[in-house]
This record gives C-alpha cells, structure tokens and sequence, in this order.
C-alpha cells in the first residue's frame, strides 16, 4: 500500500514539476483557477461515472456468464464439457475492438433479422461486449476455484445424500468463493482499462472527453495526462480493495 | 423385501483404470447385519471395492445390488446411498460449517428434515460418538480423533443400514487411533452392516465376523478372524500378516 501512494504521489509531484518547465506543458488548460480550466476539468471528470457504471454493470454480467459457463466446463462428459470449451477458446480468441464494433454494428442487424428489432446504443453495446468477453477469463477463475477444493469434499456431500445442486451450493462454492473472489476482483481492473475502448462507438466515458477536449483545446499532452491519472487513481483505489478482500479471505482460510 | 435379499450381493465384478486391471472378478455377499473387515497391501484394489459399493467409484462390468436395490441408473444410486454410509480416511468433513452443520447438512436438504428434528438428531449421534460439548466448533478446531468420530456421526445422521469404512484410522496419530476404534466396534456391537478397510488386526480379531484378504485386485482368502488369523492358508496372506504383524 505505501509503495502505491508513494508512486501515486512521485507521479503528481514529477508532473505538476513540469509546469514551470520551459514552453512544454501547457497547464492553463485543466487549471481550476481559470474559468475554461475549472469547466474542462469536471467536463473531464464527470466521465467517471460512466466509466464506473460501465464497469460494474460489465463485472456483474461477466460473473454470472463466467458461471454458467464453468459449471459444465466441469461436467466428467466430455460433451458438456465441449459447449463450454468452445466458448472460453472462441472469446479468448478475439480482440476487444473487433468484437466492440461487431456487438455495436452488426448485432442489431442480426437480431432484426430474427425479427428481434431493437437498437443496441453504445452504454449497452459496450457493455455486452466487455461482459463476454471477460467472461471468458472469469469462468477459468471460477473453474480454478472450485476444481481447488479437494475431490473428497464432493464424495462426502454424495454420502450423506446431497445432488448436484446441493453439492455446489451448501459445500463447494462456500469454500471456493475465497479462492475465487480475490482474483475476481483483479479482473475488475482490467475491465475498468478496457472500457476506455467504449469510446471509439461514443460512449461519454474518460477517454471519450478527453479525445473530445484534445480536439477543442488542442492540448494532448495534459488533457491524456490527466486521463492517465484517472485511471491510476480507479486503478489504485480498487486494488487496495483486492489486498483488503485477499487478507480478510486468507484470514480464515482454515476455518 | 430386505428380510429375504442380502445387505450386499457383488458378482462377476471388474473396474479399469485404463490399462490397469484393478478389480478381477470379485464375487462378495455380506449377509445383514455382518460385520467385514478387508485387508491386504497397498494398491490391492480393497478401497477401490468399497468405493463401487456406493458408486463414488463406477465399475466396468458385473453386479452390485444393495439391500435388494440393483445398481444401474441415477435413481438407483440414490437409493443405494441412502442406505449406505462412509467414513473416509481424510475425515472429508466441511471445513467451513460447524460440526453441528456438518451433521445436519444432509438430513435437512436431502432428507427434508426440520432444522429442530435434525439438530436433536444430530446431537444423539454426537453423544454416542462422545463429543456433544464440541457442537458448535469448526472442524479444524478439533483433533483428527475427534474429527473422524464427527465424521462416523455425520454418517449415522443419515441412519444407514450399511457402513462403509474406508481405512478410518490411517491418517490418524497413533494416540487417537482406540478412541475411533472403540466407536466402531460400539456400532459392530449394536449390530451395524459394516465393511471396514483397515490394517489395524486388533480391531479386527474383535470386531470381524470375517476376513477378507485382497492382493492384485483379487479376494486372495477369506475366513472367519481366528482361522484367518492363526491358519491362513494362501502364501501371500501369510506373508502380509507376518509382515503387519511383526511390531
């Protein structure tokens, strides 16, 4: 944790060193003494909401596919098995963009010719698409979790009558949720990195404000700045949150 | 039904693990109310056979029925579980609920009992294995003697009519073997249907109305203890007794 705030701070400390550097930087642009500057600024940060939103929404939906698609990538039937494998391999095999403008562009086109007609706007459009594709990542998460618990616990939840469902819910998931969340919410990280792609279809997020301020202001340098310090601090704050839950869940492991 | 069939009846019974035959053609009937204690060396298939008897292992050919109950689709195996009980060598008990919740796991979601029925019911079992006053601990809060006697009652809680051990003594230190034996042989006492794998002779000679020696896969000998013991007949067995026997 110190060795974060101290980066945190020795990347604030270096940057706002700069400002008095030669003709370089221009900070006039995000200065929250000035009028332009004070509206640049929240015009900046109001795209965090969206960016959180985005990310949770995403994070729970990509949790609950990550699920369904585990539970029979587990299956001892190899033609269980298969569906999920496809899967985990097909979305793991495409790029984020790709897929981005496919779900944006070509889903409702598809859909409609289902006679299914409804417009996927970027919010929506965006999140599907992080949603799949991390769910890929979180069903192998799941399923390292829960392939952790010792054999025997699943033999001893047969022997006293349980099924399926019972075994899962009363035995295995409760011991393998402490083994499964911590890096779970490691992977909200990556989901909080990779939403910046929800820009190029126009969803007002960070990065969206920030390439529209550039293309007003013409400052890069300091508006992408400031965008890489948003991010650092989402980034930062969540994984103090991930030492926490690994420290609370390792706590108790052997209770 | 089960006053006329056997609590166990195995036949012509074969398992594989790919290339390597680990059960050859066992043929074992366990009368109700017999107590069966199986022995022979490491990797002789006898855990193998216990595991088939509740389907935690499932065999290639031949048949198991159980207390009238032929082993062939799901819902048969679910009958057959229900009669059956089993102790493992690990203890398997679940680390994360109390010893109470371990014992009432099962007969409140399987067998639908109200929580008060299957706590009292789970409190008997605990005083009969002996450790009532621990009901509300973790199990890693306990010994592995004790550990394993919660898991014996954990078993009894879903009131079986057949007992399987699976060498309930070996992971345990030497200090705290008797007091799981002496619960044991209280149930064999009281006329449980037990197969018990275990290399503990004493216990045996005590609790065992017959003796069932494996090596290879295969029954090798089996007889009632005291000709078991003193006469056995096949070389091999009476190479692994004097080898277990020695200290």
């Amino acid at each position: 944790m110190k060795f974060r705030t101290a980066i945190a701070i020795f990347s604030i400390l270096a940057l706002a060193g700069c400002s008095s550097a030669s003709g370089t930087w221009g900070w006039y642009v995000i200065d929250p003494r000035t009028t332009s500057g004070y509206n640049n600024i929240r015009f900046l940060l109001n795209g965090f909401g969206a960016t959180i939103l985005l990310s949770l929404i995403a994070a729970a939906m990509s949790m609950a596919i990550g699920l369904l698609v585990a539970l029979p990538g587990m299956s001892s039937n190899r033609w269980i098995r298969l569906p999920s494998r496809i899967y985990i391999e097909f979305v793991r095999a495409i790029p984020l963009l790709p897929m981005l403008f496919w779900v944006f562009y070509g889903l409702p086109v598809v859909l409609k010719s289902f006679g299914i007609s409804v417009s996927i706007d970027a919010f929506w459009g965006a999140i599907i698409t992080l949603a799949i594709s991390d769910s890929a990542f979180t069903a192998e998460i799941y399923r390292s979790g829960i392939q952790s618990i010792n054999k025997g616990q699943t033999e001893a939840a047969k022997t006293v009558g349980l099924n399926y469902r019972q075994t899962m819910r009363y035995v295995i998931l409760p011991q393998a949720i402490k083994r499964i969340l911590p890096p779970l919410a490691n992977q909200f990280i990556y989901i909080v990195k990779m939403s910046a792609f929800a820009s190029v279809i126009g969803m007002q997020e960070l990065t969206r404000r920030a390439n529209e301020l550039v293309v007003t202001e013409y400052r890069p340098l300091e508006i992408y700045t400031l965008l890489i310090l948003e991010y650092l601090v989402l980034v930062l704050i969540i994984s103090f949150f991930v030492r926490w839950l690994e420290r609370k869940m390792g706590s108790d492991e052997s209770k | 039904m089960s006053n006329q069939s056997k609590a166990i009846e195995i036949s012509a019974l074969n398992k594989w693990y790919g290339d390597y035959h680990a059960l050859k053609d066992i043929d074992l009937t366990v009368e109700h109310g017999e107590r069966i204690v199986v022995c022979g060396p490491s990797g002789s298939g006898k855990s193998t056979l216990i595991r088939c008897v509740n389907s935690l292992e499932e065999h290639d050919s031949g048949s198991i029925t159980v207390d009238g109950t032929q082993m062939k689709d799901a819902a048969s195996i679910n009958a057959i579980r229900a009669e059956v009980g089993m102790v493992f060598q690990q203890f398997n008990l679940f680390p994360h609920l109390t010893i109470l919740q371990n014992l009432t796991l099962g007969p409140i979601k399987a067998r639908g009992l109200s929580r008060a029925d299957a706590e009292e019911r789970a409190m008997r079992y605990l005083e009969r294995v002996r450790i009532p006053d621990q009901a509300h601990k973790k199990p890693s809060e306990l010994s592995g003697g004790q550990q394993q006697r919660v898991a014996i009652a954990r078993s009894l809680c879903m009131e079986p009519k057949i007992m399987l051990f699976d060498e309930p003594t070996s992971a345990l230190d030497p200090e705290m073997i008797s007091e799981v034996l002496d619960v044991i042989i209280d149930l064999a006492e009281d006329g449980m249907t037990m197969i018990c794998v275990t290399h503990e002779m004493g216990f045996a000679r005590k609790a065992a109305d017959r003796m069932i020696f494996m090596d290879h896969g295969e029954v090798i000998e089996t007889g009632k203890p005291e000709d078991f013991f003193e006469a056995p007949k096949s070389a091999r067995c009476k190479q692994f007794l004097s080898q277990i026997l020695q200290h």
